[in-house]
């Protein structure tokens, strides 16, 4: 093995992977060709993983152990002494630092050659350029709202002009024993809002029992959460992260739990309640990211067939509640999916006309012959037939004319009570 | 991965760097679109261009709470329809499913909710409470117990308390239109 500056030239450390990449196998393509070009792309491949928790832990140590160098990693949390029993990259010493930074350094010590760039913060600080730059994106993450946002930005970033800017996203999740990976080609295959049914909301306890007849620990805390704060700390935003409103809710609870002889509420129970934290498998994170990063492996390399070809199955659930079991199947993509079922079209139109001949040349079009349009963008509300509230206070725009509404590009949705679906269309001033 | 890009094939032209009506607007939209008001509810946006934001007046036809003037404020958040909207009563009124702070006892609004509702059953659930008070889902404890004892009784505390007037030691706001 030779060393040039510390990082291995070798590829002795590839040696089993290498026999993958560089020879035919029995479900490669015909035309695909081995060796050189293929371990090149894999290693100029970059890849970006969203999530540096339970999930992203293995997935960076994954891809990194994968042949991929080019990986980068956003995270906005901190490091939790409760995170150290199975986010292995963090150390009791890393508690408090930033996870994104600490995981990026520990999988660049341990693997030689591979840069692993670190963004400590929301994914949404991040524009369309920044998402550009990246090959496929591997999300591990907790949260659904998070997940719609980066599903919506790479719908909207493909163009039809360039087929790169096609990101595949890769999406894992866990709860307890359950997980699922799935492969999603955005605008090409069912996107994460077309499968939005597929997670339950957030199971919830009626509020009349919280008041009145708790029965479980739980419910003193969600009580403390929910109710007494309201009622006692009006107008003090509750951060789940201050131990002082943690202590606070803990204490509340603590008495109500005694005025009820309900056993059972600690400060650490407090803390899972408000923050609503699912008990984390460390060996379903592991599946689940073993899973995401071979279909990764598969998409970069081609040595396989991978999961979310067209009309092919996209989704693998996986379940341990009871023994185990896997299912894996083609979610449909939805007609009317808000966010891929109807991209936006463009539309010439005249800036000097008025909100109201816009809308009248709406009616005349062949395809959508809307005749009680409600028109929005994203910062303003357009035009509203109903509710009468609505209708009132956007009246005024029907006189209005487009270049004093809308900006020139910008998209508006519109809506109509004759059709199931909505109707978005990028708006072009067609003489500047 | 040269072989997805292959594969790209487009339905319709996207790629743009202004911001875009979100899936939550979009949703609100339709809903508000669906809304079936009546004669005795109506809406109120302090902004226009925030419809995620907005107050709802029920003005009750008919039952004990009749001819009052009850208002509702509605807060949608990015993840609607899968979260719930949040709703408070924005009055200080003695009914055995609304609490002193506002909080409304309505089982869509929590353990219910699913993302086939609309903001039309919200306000349909929000309607009936006023017809048809519940004693055995009480956020006031008090009042639901008033209502299971006697109904009478209660009926008459709530024309009290709507008129603004105390009851058991407890001062109401005064909602009467
Ligand atoms: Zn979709």
């Amino acid at each position: 093995m030779s060393e040039m500056n510390g990082v291995t030239t070798s590829r002795q450390r590839w040696k089993y992977l290498d026999r993958v990449l560089s020879r035919p196998g029995p479900f490669t393509d015909e035309d695909w060709v081995p060796g050189e070009e293929v371990i090149s792309f894999l290693e100029s491949a970059k890849v970006l993983v969203i999530g540096a928790g339970g999930l992203g832990c293995e997935i960076l140590k994954n891809l990194a152990l994968s042949g991929f160098k080019d990986i980068h990693v956003i995270d906005m949390d901190t490091i939790d002494v409760s995170n150290l029993n199975r986010q292995f990259l963090f150390r009791q010493s890393d508690v408090g630092k930033p996870k994104a930074e600490v995981a990026a350094r520990f999988v660049e010590r341990r693997v030689k050659g591979v840069k692993i760039t670190p963004y400590c913060g929301r994914i949404q600080d991040k524009d369309e350029d920044y998402y550009m730059q990246f090959n496929m994106i591997i999300c591990g993450l907790d949260s659904i709202e998070a997940r719609r946002w980066i599903n919506a930005m790479l719908v909207g970033m493909v163009d039809m002009e360039n087929p790169e800017s096609m990101k595949p996203l890769i999406d894992g999740g866990t709860e307890g024993f359950k997980g699922q990976a799935r492969v999603i080609l955005p605008t090409m295959t069912s996107c994460f809002e077309c499968q939005l049914d597929m997670h339950a909301p957030r199971a919830a306890v009626p509020l009349c029992t919280l008041a009145t007849i708790p029965r479980q620990p739980q419910h003193c805390i969600e009580w403390a959460h929910i109710i007494a704060w309201e009622e006692e700390r009006k107008g003090d935003i509750l951060d789940n992260d201050d131990p002082e409103h943690i202590t606070w809710l803990y204490q509340k609870a603590l008495a109500r739990a005694k005025e009820f002889n309900i056993s059972g509420v600690t400060y650490s129970l407090t803390q899972g309640v408000v923050k609503n934290i699912i008990p984390a498998i460390a060996s379903t994170n592991a599946i689940i990211a073993a899973s995401c990063c071979n279909e990764a492996f598969k998409i970069a390399t081609n040595t396989n067939p991978y999961l979310g070809v067209p009309e092919t199955a996209n989704y693998m659930m996986y379940s341990g509640d009871d023994s185990i079991y896997t299912y894996t199947f083609e979610h449909q993509r939805k007609e009317d999916c808000p966010v891929c079922g109807n991209l936006a079209k463009d539309l010439e139109i005249n800036a000097r006309w008025t909100l109201q001949e816009f809308i009248d040349s709406l009616a005349e079009r062949a395809e959508a012959q809307l005749k009680k349009p409600t028109l929005r963008t994203e910062k303003s509300s357009l035009y509203y037939q109903s509710p009468p509230a609505l209708e009132e206070a956007t009246r005024p725009n029907l006189r209005k004319k487009l270049f004093d509404l809308v900006s020139d590009g910008e998209e508006i949705a519109v809506s109509d009570p004759a059709f199931q679906i909505d109707f978005k269309f990028r708006l072009l001033f067609r003489d500047k | 991965m040269l072989k997805i890009w292959s594969m790209v094939r487009f339905t319709s032209a996207s790629g743009q760097k202004k911001k875009k009506v979100t899936a939550a607007q979009l949703r609100v939209q339709k809903d508000l679109s669906e809304l079936s008001l009546g004669t005795t509810m109506r809406t109120e946006f302090p902004n226009p261009d925030d419809i995620l934001n907005f107050t709802l007046t029920i003005e009750p036809d008919e039952g004990m709470y009749k001819d009052g003037c009850f208002h509702f404020s509605f807060a949608i958040n990015q993840n609607f329809p899968h979260d719930p909207p949040k709703v408070k009563c924005l009055e200080k009124i003695y009914h055995p499913n609304i609490d002193l702070e506002g909080n409304v006892c309505l089982n869509i609004l929590r353990e219910d909710w699913k993302p086939v509702l609309n903001l039309n059953a919200v306000i349909v659930g929000l309607q009936f409470l006023f017809l048809e008070p519940n004693a055995s889902d009480p956020l006031n404890k008090e009042a639901a117990e008033d209502l299971r004892a006697n109904r009478d009784a209660f009926k008459r505390n709530v024309r009290k308390s709507m008129a603004g007037d105390s009851v058991r030691g407890e001062s109401y706001q005064r909602v009467l239109k």
